[in-house]
Protein backbone atom coordinates (compact mmCIF):
# COMPACT_ATOMS: atom_id res chain seq x y z
CA UNK A 1 0.00 0.00 0.00
CA UNK A 2 3.06 2.34 1.02
CA UNK A 3 4.45 2.37 -2.66
CA UNK A 4 0.80 3.07 -4.26
CA UNK A 5 0.73 6.06 -2.01
CA UNK A 6 4.72 6.95 -3.20
CA UNK A 7 3.72 6.41 -6.58
CA UNK A 8 0.33 8.48 -6.25
CA UNK A 9 1.67 11.21 -4.36
CA UNK A 10 4.96 13.16 -5.73
CA UNK A 11 7.21 15.03 -3.81
CA UNK A 12 5.23 18.34 -3.05
CA UNK A 13 6.69 21.36 -5.65
CA UNK A 14 7.92 24.43 -4.69
CA UNK A 15 6.21 26.83 -6.77
CA UNK A 16 2.34 27.75 -5.25
CA UNK A 17 0.89 27.13 -8.33
CA UNK A 18 2.25 23.37 -8.88
CA UNK A 19 1.65 22.90 -5.51
CA UNK A 20 -2.45 23.28 -5.80
CA UNK A 21 -2.11 21.22 -9.03
CA UNK A 22 -0.50 18.93 -6.41
CA UNK A 23 -3.25 19.04 -3.63
CA UNK A 24 -5.62 18.72 -6.14
CA UNK A 25 -4.09 15.53 -7.28
CA UNK A 26 -4.41 14.08 -3.29
CA UNK A 27 -7.54 14.67 -3.06
CA UNK A 28 -8.21 12.94 -5.95
CA UNK A 29 -6.28 10.35 -5.46
CA UNK A 30 -7.95 9.45 -2.16
CA UNK A 31 -11.47 10.56 -3.21
CA UNK A 32 -10.97 7.69 -5.76
CA UNK A 33 -10.28 5.39 -3.52
CA UNK A 34 -12.94 6.20 -0.68
CA UNK A 35 -15.33 6.65 -3.61
CA UNK A 36 -17.27 3.13 -3.48
CA UNK A 37 -17.14 3.09 0.64
CA UNK A 38 -18.94 6.33 -0.20
CA UNK A 39 -21.59 5.54 -2.90
CA UNK A 40 -22.65 2.45 -0.43
CA UNK A 41 -22.80 4.04 2.36
CA UNK A 42 -25.27 6.80 0.75
CA UNK A 43 -27.43 3.57 -1.23
CA UNK A 44 -27.63 2.41 2.15
CA UNK A 45 -28.97 4.96 3.88
CA UNK A 46 -31.28 5.52 1.27
CA UNK A 47 -32.59 2.21 0.88
CA UNK A 48 -33.13 2.34 4.60
CA UNK A 49 -34.65 6.15 4.53
CA UNK A 50 -37.23 4.94 2.29
CA UNK A 51 -38.18 1.31 3.76
CA UNK A 52 -38.51 2.39 7.52
CA UNK A 53 -39.87 6.00 6.72
CA UNK A 54 -42.93 4.95 7.47
CA UNK A 55 -45.81 5.63 10.33
CA UNK A 56 -45.96 2.11 10.87
CA UNK A 57 -42.50 1.29 10.69
CA UNK A 58 -41.00 -0.31 13.71
CA UNK A 59 -37.39 0.64 13.66
CA UNK A 60 -36.61 4.47 13.08
CA UNK A 61 -35.48 5.85 9.52
CA UNK A 62 -32.14 8.01 9.37
CA UNK A 63 -33.93 10.97 9.24
CA UNK A 64 -35.52 10.46 12.83
CA UNK A 65 -32.47 9.14 14.27
CA UNK A 66 -31.25 12.63 13.83
CA UNK A 67 -33.92 14.29 15.40
CA UNK A 68 -33.99 12.53 18.31
CA UNK A 69 -30.21 11.47 18.56
CA UNK A 70 -28.75 14.94 17.80
CA UNK A 71 -27.67 15.80 21.11
CA UNK A 72 -26.09 11.83 21.22
CA UNK A 73 -24.00 12.21 18.01
CA UNK A 74 -22.94 15.84 18.54
CA UNK A 75 -22.26 16.09 21.85
CA UNK A 76 -20.28 12.83 22.71
CA UNK A 77 -18.75 14.09 25.75
CA UNK A 78 -21.88 16.20 27.81
CA UNK A 79 -21.75 15.01 31.55
CA UNK A 80 -25.38 15.66 33.62
CA UNK A 81 -24.15 13.29 36.45
CA UNK A 82 -25.42 9.97 37.17
CA UNK A 83 -25.89 7.74 34.25
CA UNK A 84 -26.98 10.61 32.19
CA UNK A 85 -24.10 10.90 30.25
CA UNK A 86 -21.93 11.27 26.37
CA UNK A 87 -21.62 7.90 24.36
CA UNK A 88 -17.88 8.93 24.68
CA UNK A 89 -18.04 8.69 28.39
CA UNK A 90 -19.90 5.60 28.10
CA UNK A 91 -17.67 4.44 25.48
CA UNK A 92 -14.44 5.29 27.70
CA UNK A 93 -15.62 4.08 30.50
CA UNK A 94 -16.15 0.30 28.57
CA UNK A 95 -12.77 0.94 27.48
CA UNK A 96 -11.12 1.01 30.57
CA UNK A 97 -12.40 -2.68 31.60
CA UNK A 98 -11.46 -3.87 28.12
CA UNK A 99 -8.13 -2.16 28.84
CA UNK A 100 -7.51 -3.83 32.01
CA UNK A 101 -9.24 -7.21 31.08
CA UNK A 102 -7.34 -7.64 28.17
CA UNK A 103 -4.01 -6.47 29.61
CA UNK A 104 -4.40 -8.97 32.08
CA UNK A 105 -5.66 -11.89 29.60
CA UNK A 106 -2.46 -10.95 27.33
CA UNK A 107 0.07 -10.79 30.13
CA UNK A 108 -1.01 -14.63 31.20
CA UNK A 109 -2.22 -15.84 28.18
CA UNK A 110 1.50 -15.07 26.57
CA UNK A 111 3.08 -16.70 29.37
CA UNK A 112 1.18 -19.81 29.66
CA UNK A 113 1.03 -20.10 25.99
CA UNK A 114 4.91 -20.41 26.48
CA UNK A 115 4.34 -22.93 29.21
CA UNK A 116 2.59 -24.99 26.97
CA UNK A 117 4.72 -24.72 24.06
CA UNK A 118 7.81 -25.29 25.26
CA UNK A 119 7.10 -28.47 27.79
CA UNK A 120 4.95 -31.32 26.40
CA UNK A 121 4.53 -32.35 30.20
CA UNK A 122 2.29 -28.93 30.72
CA UNK A 123 1.06 -29.47 27.01
CA UNK A 124 -0.68 -32.39 27.78
CA UNK A 125 -2.13 -31.50 31.49
CA UNK A 126 -3.51 -28.27 30.64
CA UNK A 127 -4.51 -27.96 26.83
CA UNK A 128 -7.68 -30.83 27.09
CA UNK A 129 -8.57 -28.21 30.26
CA UNK A 130 -8.34 -24.84 27.87
CA UNK A 131 -9.93 -26.64 24.86
CA UNK A 132 -12.70 -27.22 27.21
CA UNK A 133 -12.88 -23.86 28.96
CA UNK A 134 -12.65 -21.79 25.70
CA UNK A 135 -16.08 -22.86 24.84
CA UNK A 136 -17.78 -21.76 27.47
CA UNK A 137 -19.77 -18.92 26.26
CA UNK A 138 -18.07 -15.49 28.21
CA UNK A 139 -21.66 -14.51 29.51
CA UNK A 140 -21.88 -17.55 31.09
CA UNK A 141 -18.88 -16.54 33.48
CA UNK A 142 -20.72 -14.01 34.80
CA UNK A 143 -22.93 -15.60 37.77
CA UNK A 144 -19.86 -17.05 38.96
CA UNK A 145 -17.72 -14.05 38.85
CA UNK A 146 -20.62 -12.03 40.55
CA UNK A 147 -20.60 -15.51 43.15
CA UNK A 148 -16.65 -15.05 43.46
CA UNK A 149 -16.15 -11.28 43.40
CA UNK A 150 -19.48 -10.14 45.14
CA UNK A 151 -19.57 -7.12 42.96
CA UNK A 152 -19.74 -5.57 39.34
CA UNK A 153 -17.07 -4.17 37.97
CA UNK A 154 -14.53 -6.93 38.86
CA UNK A 155 -17.05 -9.50 37.74
CA UNK A 156 -17.55 -7.34 34.31
CA UNK A 157 -13.36 -7.56 33.71
CA UNK A 158 -13.04 -10.75 34.87
CA UNK A 159 -15.69 -11.94 31.87
CA UNK A 160 -13.29 -9.47 29.62
CA UNK A 161 -9.98 -11.77 30.91
CA UNK A 162 -11.24 -15.18 30.61
CA UNK A 163 -13.10 -14.39 26.58
CA UNK A 164 -9.90 -12.71 25.60
CA UNK A 165 -7.46 -15.36 27.48
CA UNK A 166 -7.57 -18.43 25.30
CA UNK A 167 -6.89 -17.54 22.11
CA UNK A 168 -3.93 -15.43 23.54
CA UNK A 169 -2.77 -19.30 24.68
CA UNK A 170 -3.71 -20.71 22.21
CA UNK A 171 -1.73 -19.08 19.35
CA UNK A 172 0.74 -18.46 21.44
CA UNK A 173 1.59 -22.04 22.28
CA UNK A 174 1.33 -22.55 18.19
CA UNK A 175 3.76 -20.30 17.79
CA UNK A 176 6.43 -21.34 20.37
CA UNK A 177 5.96 -25.01 19.12
CA UNK A 178 6.39 -23.69 15.37
CA UNK A 179 9.58 -22.50 15.25
CA UNK A 180 11.17 -23.26 11.70
CA UNK A 181 13.41 -26.12 11.63
CA UNK A 182 15.67 -23.71 9.70
CA UNK A 183 16.00 -21.37 12.60
CA UNK A 184 16.13 -24.14 15.66
CA UNK A 185 19.60 -25.45 13.15
CA UNK A 186 20.96 -22.09 13.09
CA UNK A 187 20.90 -22.07 16.67
CA UNK A 188 22.56 -25.23 16.80
CA UNK A 189 25.22 -24.20 14.78
CA UNK A 190 26.10 -21.01 16.84
CA UNK A 191 25.11 -22.59 20.17
CA UNK A 192 22.46 -20.74 21.21
CA UNK A 193 20.87 -22.23 24.26
CA UNK A 194 18.14 -21.80 27.20
CA UNK A 195 17.16 -18.21 27.73
CA UNK A 196 19.08 -16.66 24.52
CA UNK A 197 17.42 -19.23 22.58
CA UNK A 198 13.85 -18.61 23.84
CA UNK A 199 14.78 -14.65 23.68
CA UNK A 200 16.54 -14.28 20.46
CA UNK A 201 14.87 -16.86 17.86
CA UNK A 202 11.44 -18.63 19.85
CA UNK A 203 9.84 -15.13 20.87
CA UNK A 204 10.37 -13.12 17.75
CA UNK A 205 9.22 -16.51 15.37
CA UNK A 206 6.34 -16.41 17.76
CA UNK A 207 5.14 -12.74 17.50
CA UNK A 208 3.20 -12.91 14.68
CA UNK A 209 1.04 -16.02 15.95
CA UNK A 210 1.19 -14.24 19.30
CA UNK A 211 0.23 -10.40 17.54
CA UNK A 212 -2.52 -12.79 16.05
CA UNK A 213 -3.87 -14.16 19.57
CA UNK A 214 -4.02 -10.29 20.78
CA UNK A 215 -6.17 -9.25 17.79
CA UNK A 216 -8.71 -12.15 18.36
CA UNK A 217 -9.02 -11.76 21.72
CA UNK A 218 -9.44 -7.75 21.61
CA UNK A 219 -12.09 -8.47 19.05
CA UNK A 220 -13.42 -10.88 21.67
CA UNK A 221 -13.18 -8.45 24.66
CA UNK A 222 -15.28 -6.26 22.77
CA UNK A 223 -18.33 -8.41 22.42
CA UNK A 224 -18.02 -9.43 25.46
CA UNK A 225 -17.77 -5.91 27.43
CA UNK A 226 -21.58 -4.75 25.95
CA UNK A 227 -23.06 -8.07 26.64
CA UNK A 228 -21.58 -8.14 30.42
CA UNK A 229 -22.26 -4.17 31.05
CA UNK A 230 -25.92 -4.95 30.37
CA UNK A 231 -26.12 -7.49 33.14
CA UNK A 232 -23.92 -5.55 35.47
CA UNK A 233 -25.11 -1.70 35.21
CA UNK A 234 -23.36 1.26 35.75
CA UNK A 235 -21.32 3.51 33.59
CA UNK A 236 -20.28 1.63 30.37
CA UNK A 237 -21.88 1.32 26.35
CA UNK A 238 -23.29 -2.30 27.23
CA UNK A 239 -25.59 -0.53 29.97
CA UNK A 240 -26.24 2.62 27.79
CA UNK A 241 -28.15 0.09 25.50
CA UNK A 242 -29.48 -1.23 27.68
CA UNK A 243 -31.10 1.41 29.78
CA UNK A 244 -32.22 3.63 25.88
CA UNK A 245 -33.79 0.03 24.99
CA UNK A 246 -35.90 0.29 28.48
CA UNK A 247 -36.88 3.44 27.55
CA UNK A 248 -37.37 3.08 23.80
CA UNK A 249 -34.65 5.36 22.79
CA UNK A 250 -34.49 3.25 19.86
CA UNK A 251 -32.68 5.68 17.78
CA UNK A 252 -29.94 6.04 20.47
CA UNK A 253 -29.42 2.28 20.45
CA UNK A 254 -28.92 2.84 16.61
CA UNK A 255 -26.59 5.48 17.22
CA UNK A 256 -24.74 3.57 20.09
CA UNK A 257 -24.47 0.20 17.68
CA UNK A 258 -22.82 2.68 15.29
CA UNK A 259 -19.93 3.75 17.84
CA UNK A 260 -19.57 0.17 19.05
CA UNK A 261 -18.54 -0.52 15.74
CA UNK A 262 -16.40 2.00 15.20
CA UNK A 263 -14.40 1.55 18.34
CA UNK A 264 -14.12 -2.28 18.08
CA UNK A 265 -12.62 -1.73 14.39
CA UNK A 266 -10.17 1.08 15.63
CA UNK A 267 -9.37 -1.46 18.88
CA UNK A 268 -8.47 -3.90 16.09
CA UNK A 269 -6.48 -1.73 13.88
CA UNK A 270 -4.72 -0.66 17.02
CA UNK A 271 -3.63 -4.70 17.94
CA UNK A 272 -2.97 -5.56 14.29
CA UNK A 273 -0.56 -1.59 14.13
CA UNK A 274 1.18 -2.93 17.45
CA UNK A 275 1.78 -6.35 15.55
CA UNK A 276 3.39 -4.89 12.46
CA UNK A 277 5.70 -2.49 14.78
CA UNK A 278 7.05 -4.98 16.65
CA UNK A 279 7.20 -7.59 14.77
CA UNK A 280 8.48 -5.64 11.79
CA UNK A 281 6.75 -6.86 9.19
CA UNK A 282 7.55 -10.44 9.35
CA UNK B 1 47.21 -38.34 4.07
CA UNK B 2 46.98 -35.68 6.46
CA UNK B 3 43.43 -35.72 7.17
CA UNK B 4 41.57 -32.72 8.94
CA UNK B 5 38.16 -34.11 8.58
CA UNK B 6 37.98 -37.58 8.50
CA UNK B 7 34.44 -39.45 7.80
CA UNK B 8 35.06 -43.44 8.81
CA UNK B 9 32.48 -45.81 8.22
CA UNK B 10 29.37 -43.48 8.26
CA UNK B 11 25.98 -45.75 7.65
CA UNK B 12 22.70 -43.84 9.20
CA UNK B 13 19.83 -45.79 9.19
CA UNK B 14 16.46 -43.53 9.96
CA UNK B 15 13.96 -46.14 11.64
CA UNK B 16 14.64 -49.78 12.76
CA UNK B 17 14.52 -52.27 10.37
CA UNK B 18 14.43 -50.30 7.38
CA UNK B 19 16.83 -50.10 4.81
CA UNK B 20 20.27 -48.12 5.31
CA UNK B 21 19.72 -44.50 3.49
CA UNK B 22 23.98 -44.52 3.91
CA UNK B 23 26.31 -46.96 4.90
CA UNK B 24 30.24 -47.48 4.55
CA UNK B 25 31.35 -43.86 3.75
CA UNK B 26 34.86 -42.88 4.44
CA UNK B 27 36.14 -39.68 3.37
CA UNK B 28 39.77 -38.16 4.39
CA UNK B 29 39.45 -34.24 3.72
CA UNK B 30 43.32 -32.52 3.75
CA UNK B 31 42.54 -28.58 5.18
CA UNK B 32 41.92 -26.23 2.73
CA UNK B 33 40.78 -28.35 0.11
CA UNK B 34 37.21 -27.81 -1.35
CA UNK B 35 35.21 -31.26 -1.81
CA UNK B 36 32.18 -31.28 -3.96
CA UNK B 37 29.49 -34.28 -2.95
CA UNK B 38 27.64 -34.79 -6.12
CA UNK B 39 24.48 -37.13 -6.69
CA UNK B 40 21.07 -37.17 -8.05
CA UNK B 41 18.09 -36.50 -5.19
CA UNK B 42 17.28 -38.74 -2.73
CA UNK B 43 21.20 -40.10 -2.43
CA UNK B 44 21.45 -39.11 1.35
CA UNK B 45 23.87 -36.52 0.18
CA UNK B 46 22.39 -33.53 2.49
CA UNK B 47 21.89 -36.47 5.02
CA UNK B 48 25.58 -36.40 4.89
CA UNK B 49 26.58 -33.05 4.82
CA UNK B 50 24.07 -33.39 8.07
CA UNK B 51 26.56 -35.56 9.75
CA UNK B 52 29.65 -33.50 9.72
CA UNK B 53 27.34 -30.44 10.89
CA UNK B 54 26.00 -32.46 14.11
CA UNK B 55 22.82 -31.79 13.10
CA UNK B 56 22.02 -35.52 12.73
CA UNK B 57 23.88 -38.36 14.33
CA UNK B 58 25.17 -41.62 12.65
CA UNK B 59 24.31 -44.52 13.09
CA UNK B 60 27.28 -46.34 12.70
CA UNK B 61 30.99 -44.66 12.16
CA UNK B 62 31.47 -41.40 13.33
CA UNK B 63 33.36 -37.68 11.85
CA UNK B 64 36.70 -36.72 13.04
CA UNK B 65 37.49 -32.95 13.01
CA UNK B 66 40.98 -32.13 13.52
CA UNK B 67 41.34 -34.45 16.10
CA UNK B 68 37.60 -34.11 17.85
CA UNK B 69 34.98 -36.26 17.42
CA UNK B 70 32.19 -34.67 16.23
CA UNK B 71 28.90 -34.88 18.33
CA UNK B 72 26.94 -32.60 17.97
CA UNK B 73 26.81 -28.47 15.92
CA UNK B 74 28.88 -26.09 16.29
CA UNK B 75 30.36 -22.95 14.63
CA UNK B 76 33.53 -24.72 13.51
CA UNK B 77 31.70 -26.71 11.21
CA UNK B 78 29.35 -23.61 9.59
CA UNK B 79 26.43 -24.01 7.68
CA UNK B 80 25.51 -22.27 4.44
CA UNK B 81 21.66 -23.60 4.17
CA UNK B 82 19.97 -24.32 0.89
CA UNK B 83 17.34 -21.82 1.99
CA UNK B 84 19.68 -19.07 3.42
CA UNK B 85 18.22 -19.27 6.92
CA UNK B 86 18.60 -16.04 7.82
CA UNK B 87 16.30 -14.92 10.46
CA UNK B 88 13.74 -12.79 8.80
CA UNK B 89 13.05 -10.15 12.11
CA UNK B 90 16.34 -9.03 11.77
CA UNK B 91 18.75 -7.21 9.57
CA UNK B 92 21.31 -8.91 7.15
CA UNK B 93 23.86 -7.27 9.83
CA UNK B 94 22.21 -8.40 13.14
CA UNK B 95 21.94 -11.61 11.69
CA UNK B 96 25.77 -11.50 11.31
CA UNK B 97 25.59 -10.13 14.67
CA UNK B 98 23.48 -12.24 16.49
CA UNK B 99 26.79 -15.25 15.50
CA UNK B 100 29.37 -13.51 15.92
CA UNK B 101 28.05 -12.24 19.14
CA UNK B 102 27.36 -15.98 20.51
CA UNK B 103 30.73 -17.32 18.78
CA UNK B 104 33.20 -14.64 19.96
CA UNK B 105 31.67 -14.16 23.43
CA UNK B 106 34.55 -13.31 25.93
CA UNK B 107 37.46 -13.43 23.37
CA UNK B 108 36.64 -10.07 21.24
CA UNK B 109 35.90 -7.16 22.48
CA UNK B 110 32.25 -5.52 21.30
CA UNK B 111 33.97 -3.00 18.89
CA UNK B 112 36.13 -5.68 17.86
CA UNK B 113 33.27 -7.74 17.13
CA UNK B 114 31.28 -4.88 15.52
CA UNK B 115 34.42 -4.24 12.78
CA UNK B 116 34.66 -8.17 12.19
CA UNK B 117 30.78 -8.54 11.17
CA UNK B 118 31.81 -5.61 8.41
CA UNK B 119 34.71 -7.14 7.70
CA UNK B 120 32.98 -10.18 6.53
CA UNK B 121 29.93 -8.14 5.24
CA UNK B 122 32.80 -6.64 3.14
CA UNK B 123 34.03 -9.92 2.00
CA UNK B 124 30.58 -10.84 0.21
CA UNK B 125 30.40 -7.39 -1.00
CA UNK B 126 26.94 -6.61 0.98
CA UNK B 127 27.72 -3.49 3.06
CA UNK B 128 25.95 -1.06 1.31
CA UNK B 129 22.67 -3.59 2.01
CA UNK B 130 23.66 -4.49 5.41
CA UNK B 131 20.94 -2.60 7.02
CA UNK B 132 18.18 -4.11 5.29
CA UNK B 133 16.03 -6.89 6.12
CA UNK B 134 16.40 -10.71 4.24
CA UNK B 135 13.07 -10.28 2.73
CA UNK B 136 14.15 -6.75 1.20
CA UNK B 137 17.27 -8.31 -0.59
CA UNK B 138 17.02 -10.79 -4.17
CA UNK B 139 18.05 -14.71 -3.23
CA UNK B 140 21.31 -14.32 -4.16
CA UNK B 141 22.07 -11.52 -1.61
CA UNK B 142 20.42 -13.66 0.73
CA UNK B 143 22.72 -16.65 0.38
CA UNK B 144 25.52 -14.23 0.21
CA UNK B 145 24.55 -12.76 3.85
CA UNK B 146 24.44 -16.91 4.36
CA UNK B 147 28.22 -17.39 3.46
CA UNK B 148 29.19 -14.56 5.34
CA UNK B 149 27.51 -15.59 8.52
CA UNK B 150 29.24 -18.31 7.81
CA UNK B 151 32.75 -17.11 7.46
CA UNK B 152 32.00 -15.03 10.39
CA UNK B 153 32.46 -17.94 12.74
CA UNK B 154 36.12 -18.94 11.62
CA UNK B 155 35.01 -22.55 10.69
CA UNK B 156 37.63 -24.83 10.59
CA UNK B 157 35.04 -26.79 7.76
CA UNK B 158 32.90 -24.75 5.97
CA UNK B 159 29.98 -26.78 5.02
CA UNK B 160 27.78 -25.83 1.89
CA UNK B 161 24.06 -27.28 0.81
CA UNK B 162 23.13 -27.11 -2.29
CA UNK B 163 23.82 -23.04 -1.75
CA UNK B 164 23.10 -21.96 -5.58
CA UNK B 165 20.51 -24.55 -5.92
CA UNK B 166 17.81 -21.81 -5.64
CA UNK B 167 19.59 -19.12 -7.77
CA UNK B 168 19.00 -18.31 -11.78
CA UNK B 169 22.54 -19.11 -13.57
CA UNK B 170 23.53 -15.79 -13.46
CA UNK B 171 23.61 -14.61 -9.84
CA UNK B 172 24.80 -18.35 -9.89
CA UNK B 173 28.51 -17.81 -11.58
CA UNK B 174 28.75 -14.73 -9.70
CA UNK B 175 28.56 -16.42 -6.38
CA UNK B 176 30.61 -19.27 -7.21
CA UNK B 177 33.41 -16.83 -8.37
CA UNK B 178 33.06 -15.20 -5.18
CA UNK B 179 33.17 -18.10 -3.16
CA UNK B 180 36.36 -19.04 -5.32
CA UNK B 181 38.07 -16.29 -4.47
CA UNK B 182 36.92 -16.45 -0.57
CA UNK B 183 38.41 -19.94 -1.10
CA UNK B 184 41.71 -18.78 -2.55
CA UNK B 185 42.14 -15.61 -0.09
CA UNK B 186 40.99 -17.50 3.38
CA UNK B 187 42.20 -21.02 1.97
CA UNK B 188 39.36 -22.64 3.95
CA UNK B 189 38.49 -25.72 3.91
CA UNK B 190 35.01 -26.36 2.05
CA UNK B 191 32.25 -29.14 1.59
CA UNK B 192 30.00 -28.50 -0.83
CA UNK B 193 26.68 -30.54 -1.96
CA UNK B 194 25.59 -30.19 -5.26
CA UNK B 195 23.74 -31.24 -8.19
CA UNK B 196 25.41 -29.29 -10.76
CA UNK B 197 28.46 -30.99 -12.69
CA UNK B 198 29.62 -28.05 -14.11
CA UNK B 199 29.93 -26.05 -10.62
CA UNK B 200 31.68 -29.26 -9.04
CA UNK B 201 34.15 -29.52 -11.53
CA UNK B 202 34.75 -25.59 -11.44
CA UNK B 203 35.08 -25.32 -8.00
CA UNK B 204 36.42 -28.14 -6.26
CA UNK B 205 40.02 -29.89 -5.80
CA UNK B 206 37.85 -33.64 -5.64
CA UNK B 207 34.14 -34.49 -6.92
CA UNK B 208 32.86 -37.02 -4.23
CA UNK B 209 30.74 -38.93 -6.70
CA UNK B 210 27.53 -40.83 -4.26
CA UNK B 211 25.43 -43.82 -5.61
CA UNK B 212 22.05 -43.90 -5.54
CA UNK B 213 20.16 -44.89 -2.46
CA UNK B 214 19.27 -46.67 -0.41
CA UNK B 215 22.14 -47.80 0.82
CA UNK B 216 23.83 -44.96 -1.05
CA UNK B 217 27.53 -44.60 -0.78
CA UNK B 218 30.51 -43.05 -2.08
CA UNK B 219 30.70 -44.99 -6.18
CA UNK B 220 33.85 -42.84 -7.10
CA UNK B 221 36.45 -39.71 -6.03
CA UNK B 222 37.42 -38.07 -9.23
CA UNK B 223 40.80 -35.32 -8.79
CA UNK B 224 40.32 -32.18 -10.18
CA UNK B 225 43.86 -30.96 -11.59
CA UNK B 226 42.91 -27.85 -12.63
CA UNK B 227 44.86 -24.81 -12.05
CA UNK B 228 44.02 -22.32 -9.73
CA UNK B 229 42.73 -19.77 -9.60
CA UNK B 230 40.75 -20.64 -12.08
CA UNK B 231 38.53 -18.76 -15.03
CA UNK B 232 34.83 -19.94 -15.99
CA UNK B 233 35.74 -18.35 -19.41
CA UNK B 234 39.43 -20.07 -20.05
CA UNK B 235 38.25 -23.09 -18.94
CA UNK B 236 35.42 -23.50 -21.24
CA UNK B 237 37.70 -24.89 -24.10
CA UNK B 238 40.20 -26.65 -21.69
CA UNK B 239 40.94 -30.58 -22.12
CA UNK B 240 41.07 -31.43 -18.50
CA UNK B 241 38.05 -29.50 -17.57
CA UNK B 242 36.02 -30.95 -20.28
CA UNK B 243 37.42 -34.72 -19.07
CA UNK B 244 36.83 -34.01 -15.94
CA UNK B 245 33.21 -32.88 -16.89
CA UNK B 246 32.89 -36.17 -19.09
CA UNK B 247 33.35 -38.57 -16.21
CA UNK B 248 31.47 -37.23 -13.55
CA UNK B 249 28.81 -37.25 -16.63
CA UNK B 250 28.91 -40.38 -17.08
CA UNK B 251 28.94 -41.83 -13.29
CA UNK B 252 25.90 -39.90 -13.12
CA UNK B 253 23.72 -40.35 -16.08
CA UNK B 254 25.46 -44.15 -17.45
CA UNK B 255 26.30 -46.13 -14.87
CA UNK B 256 24.00 -44.74 -11.78
CA UNK B 257 21.01 -42.87 -13.59
CA UNK B 258 18.48 -41.66 -11.10
CA UNK B 259 16.17 -44.09 -10.41
CA UNK B 260 13.49 -41.66 -10.96
CA UNK B 261 13.99 -41.42 -14.65
CA UNK B 262 15.14 -44.71 -14.92
CA UNK B 263 11.46 -45.73 -13.59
Amino acid sequence: MSTTLQQTLPAAPAAPRQFLAWLGRIAYARGRDALPLIVMLVLIIGLWQIIADRPTSSLPAPSKIWTDSRELILHPFYDRGGLDKGLGLHLFASLKRVALGFSLAAIVGVALGMLVGTSSVAMRGLDPIFQVLRTVPPLAWLPLALAGFREAQPSAIFVIFITAIWPVIINTAVGVRNVPQDYRNVARVIRLRGAGYFLRIVLPSAAPYIFTGLRIGVGLSWLAIVAAEMLVGGVGIGFFIWDAWNSSNISDIIVALIYVGLVGFVLDRLVSLAGTAVTRGT
Amino acid sequence: MNSFLDVSNVGITFRPGAPAVLRDVNLQVAKGEYIAIIGHSGCGKSTLLNIVAGLVSATTGGVLLDGREVDEPGPDRAVVFQNHSLLPWLSCRENIRLAVDQVFRGRKTSAERRDWVDENLGLVRMLPHADKRPAEISGGMKQRIGIARALAMQPKVLLLDEPFGALDALTRAHLQDQVMEIHHRLGTTILMITHDVDEAVLLSDRIVMMTNGPMATIGEILHVDLPRPRDRLALADDAGFIAARARVMSFLYARHRNPAEAA
